[in-house]
């Protein structure tokens, strides 16, 4: 009889001065240091470890309560709440498996100049896989999404932090909350970002009829969750068609299937986040989960997917 | 399985028995997330549980249905499958010393644990306050494990009868300062008091303390309380359980 040989789907995905072993990240906020999870799975099958927002100095974040449970999603007004720079470089990055799986901070400042100052510090560290550059946090009175509703201001941060970054690869976070969001991704591909992340939360509010209070001490907050995976996938979709670099899918995916519609879409990789919160070993069970997923469909890589989506 | 119901129907507590996790190192007063498949997309955390007690036979919690989550929980079925994650936070200290547990209402969970696990069950004390009825309470539960523990109980019925339970409270807690250790579960505003009362007669307290979650690991920083350094702690992952006098309340 003669043999053949099984095809194994290959989920291995090449970004700017990255290769992954899959396309899986976590997304940033939702994984605090990466070692909150550590006893759920290995950290070092992920392909990309995003931690928790940092800043120059370290944050208290807003008053509580600063998360409320919505149908299928949740909110949250954190306002980044982190550790500082220093801190996170002594305490919690030698922990992680930087050497097998690229760890990439994300960076929130209240300037340019301030971002650029973050990202030099970020990037002088060898074991620092990448940056993120947050414009687009909605809990944040300075700064925050106001850099990423505004082109200009975007793609000025995005020089700042190119320009102190080296050669660590930089990606962007962009908000959904703006009338076109192509118009922010041309202005910061345009500023010399190597990447997109598309997209963070939604801006929302949930209120308490008993008490007629907002459930939110700051009002207002960031949504995230399955509720916002059609809102991820047109702008991820929108975006893909108006830039060239590559684009990193998140809002609301909770399984291999979701991943592979991303990547349909046109994303490059993605990020899991409200779902970690669903099951503590959801990011490990989508990385086991995706070749299988693959072959099932008769995707052998991700690039023979990526962008096929016929409209 | 209903422990007991009110009345109207509408507040009732249970206990959800699950299938020993085989946890070789845990600590009474740590807890548990709780998933029911009935959660579906719609509930996006867990909800989070004291351990109630955990034996070969398995694992309890005793939950008070009262939100969407533990509402659905009390509508599970025998044999239903659930995600569970733990065990979580830290627990209580277990000292070889004269011990008062206060507990308000579902507050009594981890001392049933906690009792059974003391090397010294006889130097314990057991006050506890509840507003609901007390066979709605795994009360006799916890005479009946640990027989050598001294129990009493105050039934709350009116908003009058705080002040008197405070009182019980108050002098308890003067009781154990010198030489003792005071360990507290329940509801907020009953923390608070029990903050102030060993601050007052000097006595070393542990609160164990409750807040939304929603990863129940560290990660997610939505259930962070204050400590007197004036830093945001997350109270899933450096507590449940703080000593009284590091944290504000």
């Amino acid at each position: 009889m003669a043999s053949k040989t099984p095809t194994i789907s290959d989920p291995r995905v090449s970004l700017p001065g990255l290769d992954l072993k899959n396309p899986i990240m976590t997304a940033s906020g939702t994984f605090g240091y990466g070692l909150e999870y550590a006893s759920f799975g290995k950290l070092e099958d992920l392909g990309a470890i995003v931690v928790k927002g940092l800043s120059l100095k370290p944050r208290a974040g807003n008053t509580m309560p600063r998360i409320a449970e919505t149908p299928c999603g949740m909110l949250n007004a954190i306002g980044l709440q982190n550790i500082g720079v220093e801190r996170f470089l002594e305490e919690k990055l030698p922990a992680l498996p930087h050497d097998t799986t690229p760890v990439i901070a994300n960076l929130y400042a209240c300037d340019a100049a301030e971002f650029g100052e973050l990202a030099a510090a970020l990037a002088a560290d060898e074991r620092m896989g990448a940056l993120e550059v947050n414009v687009s946090c909605p809990n944040v009175a300075a700064g925050g999404q106001a850099f990423g509703q505004d082109p200009k201001q975007a793609a000025a941060v995005t020089r700042a932090v190119k320009d102190a970054a080296g050669d660590k690869p930089v990606m962007v976070k962009l908000s959904p909350n703006v009338a076109d969001i192509t118009t922010v991704a041309k202005a910061v591909a345009d500023a010399g970002a190597d990447m997109l992340t598309c997209i963070n939360t939604l801006l929302g509010m949930a209120v308490d009829l008993k008490t007629r209070r907002p459930r939110l001490a700051n009002v207002v907050g960031g949504l995230s969750g399955p509720a916002i995976k059609p809102v991820a996938l047109r702008c991820v979709w929108q975006v893909c068609q108006a830039v060239d670099i590559p684009v990193i899918g998140v809002g609301g995916i909770s399984n291999a299937t979701d991943v592979l519609e991303f990547i349909l879409a046109g994303a490059h990789a993605v990020q899991i986040g409200t779902a970690n919160f669903m099951r503590p070993d959801t990011v490990f069970s989508i990385v086991n989960e995706l070749p299988i997923l693959m072959n099932g469909y008769g995707v052998m890589t991700l690039d023979d997917l990526r962008g096929t989506l016929e409209t | 399985m209903p422990f007991g119901q009110t009345s109207t129907g509408v507040t009732h507590c249970f206990a959800l028995r699950l299938e020993d996790p085989g946890w070789s190192h845990w600590r009474p007063g740590q807890f548990v997330m709780v998933r029911h498949p009935s959660f579906g997309l719609e509930l996006i955390w867990g909800r989070a549980f004291s351990i109630s007690r955990l034996v070969s036979s398995g694992l309890s919690l005793f939950i008070q249905a009262q939100g969407r989550g533990s509402e659905r929980l009390s509508a599970a079925n025998p044999g239903d499958k659930v995600t569970v994650w733990g065990p979580l936070g830290n627990g209580f200290a277990i000292q070889d010393k004269r011990t008062l547990m206060l507990a308000g209402g579902v507050g009594i969970a981890p001392f049933l644990a906690y009792a059974e696990n003391h090397p010294t069950p006889h130097k314990l004390e057991l006050i506890f306050g509840h507003r609901l009825p007390l066979e709605t309470y795994p009360f006799d539960n916890a005479k009946t494990l640990v027989p050598e523990m001294t129990v009493s109980s105050f039934h709350e019925r009116s908003p009058e009868d705080l002040p008197v339970f405070l009182e019980m409270v108050d002098e308890a807690i003067m009781n154990h300062a010198t030489s003792g250790l005071v360990l507290a579960c329940g509801p907020t505003p009953f923390l608070r008091a029990v903050k102030q009362m060993a601050a007052k007669h000097g006595a070393m307290a542990q609160l164990s303390l409750e807040n939304k979650m929603g990863c129940g690991v560290g990660a997610c920083l939505g259930c962070v309380i204050k400590d007197t350094k004036g830093e945001n702690v997350q109270v899933c992952s450096k507590g449940p359980v703080f000593w009284s006098h590091k944290i504000e309340l």
